[in-house]
């Protein structure tokens, strides 16, 4: 055959279609090891929660739920200001700092809230990270990447909850090393870390630590279902959030 | 040549600098592979052998963002059977000694993870 520049053009079209389409049929053809979600897991288009204080305001009831929250996710104790926590408790006026009215009823005054990460629905600290290591699920819980974390903690500067912590030190320091829970990693030193909402729980179909611990207190759900738990509680009584007026829009929501 | 006794000189000492390692291996024991301890109820890895030792550092990087960052936690391996996607839960079931497994290669490659600084190794029997 003579060669033509038809032919030479006609040829490198036909070997130039081949070359886009062996990827394609190598990836039929291998690549059948791929993830899916397990199949017992707990879904929701917006994970909330609602904490019932007329029930749960006490620092021993408040303590109980940290310890077991605390234990299954291997946080240490550390007895000083660089202590880690996920669940903690403060008084009204430090939970809700603008809704503190004069004159408030005492028993009010006395009770301890029981405080979180909110899982906001725009989560400033989600904005501020630079590398995407804390980032927002679609179902809206608000995870840390600890593989990515670089410990810049801008994060920590722009949650106003104060819900996130830094490792100052290794914290297997300050671990029971004999009585780890061996399901949760811990974590490592230069990395912040927070309330997961236990996404690992909800993935294997089971709720929050702290929801099974609260006798009830604590109701866990979807908040776009009319039909969830949280929307029954929510329908029934009076809620407030922790800061509002910052349009964070918290995921946690507080009976009075 | 004008500096020929010089240049020799110096070609022969530069050649026996960059084969300094040649002449210090030899005679040594031929490189052999690090003999690590299998688990003994499981006769089958999540992969075949050859693509575990392999590819296992490019599975555990893709099994961390599939569990973490998009929630899925289920594997299903090239056979199609499924597997929970997790370090812990899932490999070191089987491989229960870090020592005799997996620090064996990793010493040898002279490569250090830091897997374990957050994943806790089971305990090794003393």
């Amino acid at each position: 055959m003579k060669q033509s520049r038809r032919n030479f053009l006609k040829f490198a079209g036909i070997s130039a279609a081949g070359l886009c389409l062996t990827p394609a049929a190598g990836a039929l053809a291998s690549g059948k090891a791929h993830p899916i979600v397990n199949k017992a897991h707990l879904k929701a288009k917006r994970w909330a929660m609602v904490i019932d204080t007329r029930k749960l305001n006490t620092k021993e009831q408040i303590e109980k739920l940290a310890d077991a929250c605390h234990h299954w996710h291997n946080v240490p104790k550390i007895p000083t200001n660089q202590d880690i926590k996920w669940l903690w408790d403060a008084s009204y006026s430090e939970s809700f700092p603008e809704q503190e009215n004069n004159h408030m009823a005492e028993e009010l005054e006395e009770r301890r809230f029981p405080l979180l990460c909110n899982h906001c629905e725009h989560p400033p600290c989600v904005r501020v990270c630079p590398t995407k290591a804390t980032f927002q699920r679609a179902d809206h819980i608000v995870a840390m990447d600890y593989h990515r974390c670089i410990g810049c903690r801008y994060c920590m500067a722009a949650c106003p909850f104060g819900a996130r912590s830094f490792n100052f030190m290794d914290p297997r320091l300050h671990l029971d090393m004999d009585n780890l829970n061996m399901k949760f990693p811990t974590r490592m030193r230069g990395v912040v870390e927070k309330c997961n909402f236990c996404v690992e729980k909800l993935a294997e179909g089971e709720l929050p630590v702290c929801v099974t611990k609260s006798e009830g207190a604590i109701v866990f759900g979807d908040l776009t279902d009319p039909n969830s738990p949280v929307r029954e509680v929510l329908r029934k009584d009076f809620t407030i959030r922790r800061k509002p007026e910052l349009g964070t829009e918290p995921g946690v929501y507080y009976i009075i | 040549m004008h500096y020929g006794g010089k240049i020799i000189a110096g070609l022969v000492i530069f050649l026996a600098l960059v084969s300094l390692p040649f002449w210090f291996n030899l005679g040594s024991a031929a490189y052999k592979q690090p003999q690590v301890e299998l688990p003994k109820n499981e006769k089958n890895c999540i992969e075949s052998k050859e693509y575990m030792r392999a590819h296992h550092m490019q599975l555990l990087n893709e099994w961390r963002d599939w569990a973490l960052r998009d929630g899925e936690r289920t594997y299903i391996n090239s056979k199609g059977k499924e597997f929970t996607i997790s370090l812990q839960k899932t490999c070191l079931r089987c491989h229960t000694s870090k020592e005799k497994f997996c620090d064996k290669c990793h010493q040898d490659a002279g490569v250090t993870p830091y897997c374990w600084d957050c994943h806790v190794p089971p305990k090794e029997a003393k």
